[in-house]
């Protein structure tokens, strides 16, 4: 499961590839939704670690309207279910992720990501 | 006393092309149990395991830490993949499985953010060729072959560790006496600022089995 908590954190790594190879952009995905338990404890504590735009752009690619553009001042119970939904709930079990820099192309099959390199790829 | 994972969805024919724990994993385990207190008062927000195979060591500190950590596990062969997830739900614990070579896809976002590393490489020595075959093949061979003193995988990872761990970020590493010990852990304290301590060690068979534990030496000042 390639939830959007796991494509916030990755990018691309081919070889001399290290500016605007973030975040990767979605193709051809196959999405569920599958219910997990709320914790706003988590949620709070990993705001730091994320990338707002790339989440917000990504949340739309995938047609979750829910995130505004800006992180809030009040991190209310209103916008933590939401962000929670964002994060934990979509599952991108098929699909492409296409680095913007390079083109390169990262299959997500099953639910994983297929990050590997061949060997003159790798940096 | 932390119950080992459940693992009986697991079959032979999983074990045939992904490592089946043994006591290498399980001493991991012992040493994770035995930190379990110190793992709690951190806090941690991230935690990763590379090579995560059956997905047995990262379901188990998801056992101990709970719901609210996010648990990231890679592994170079994609079936090993397909077992850390399965394993994952099989415990209930919610875990992400990244099919890629050691942190490399998440090290761009993940400077100096992790909280806790988790890592049981390939660590038997081998004739020097027979680690990267056995990496390049991304099958079971890769679990174990280490190349000369076992170190060739473990040595490519010691180059980077520090630039994933937090501040109050640790990791977790197994190895064996032939990988030589003591020079890991001054190789990793003068070159890379980070002190260690050997958590548990084990005899098991032939080999002589160790968990260090690796954290930033308060003294040395990141730059």
């Amino acid at each position: 499961m390639v939830r959007l908590i796991t494509h916030n954190l990755l990018a691309c790594h081919v070889k001399g590839c290290t500016s605007n190879n973030f975040p990767l952009q979605f193709r051809d995905v196959q999405i569920e939704l599958r219910e997990a338990e709320f914790n706003p404890d988590f949620l709070r504590g990993f705001m730091p670690k994320l990338e707002w735009k790339a989440l917000v752009d990504a949340s739309r690619q995938l047609g979750d309207t829910s995130l505004p553009p800006e992180v809030p001042e009040m991190l209310d119970d209103d916008f933590l279910k939401n962000l929670h939904h964002v994060l934990l709930e979509i599952h991108v079990e098929e699909g492409v992720m296409t680095c913007p820099n390079c083109r390169h192309e990262y299959p997500i099959l099953n639910g994983i990501p297929n990050m590997l390199l061949a060997e003159h790829e790798i940096g | 006393m932390i119950p080992t994972p459940d693992l009986s969805h697991l079959t032979a024919k999983d074990y045939d092309t992904v490592y089946e724990p043994a006591e290498d994993t399980f001493l991991l385990l012992d040493a994770l149990e035995a930190d379990e207190q110190q793992l709690k008062s951190l806090h941690p927000t991230i935690s990763l395991e590379i090579g995560s195979g059956s997905g047995c060591v990262t379901s188990f500190i998801g056992k101990i830490l709970g719901p609210s950590v996010l648990y990231l596990c890679t592994d170079i062969n994609p079936h090993a993949c397909r077992c850390t997830l399965s394993t994952g739900a099989q415990n209930d614990v919610a875990l992400d499985a990244i099919n890629g070579s050691f942190a490399n896809p998440l090290s761009a976002r993940l400077k100096h953010a992790v909280d806790i590393v988790l890592f049981n490489p390939p660590y038997v020595p081998t004739v020097p060729y027979e680690a990267s075959a056995a990496q390049g093949a991304r099958g079971i061979e890769g679990a174990w072959a280490g190349g000369l003193d076992g170190m060739s995988v473990t040595d490519v990872f010691l180059e980077c560790v520090e630039e994933l761990i937090s501040d109050r970020g640790r990791f977790y590493l197994v190895a064996v006496a032939e990988n030589n010990i003591p020079e890991i852990r001054e190789r990793m304290r003068t070159r890379h600022g980070l002190q260690s301590e050997i958590v548990l060690s084990r005899r098991a068979g032939r080999e002589r089995l160790s968990v260090l534990k690796f954290v930033r030496d308060p003294s040395m000042v990141r730059t």
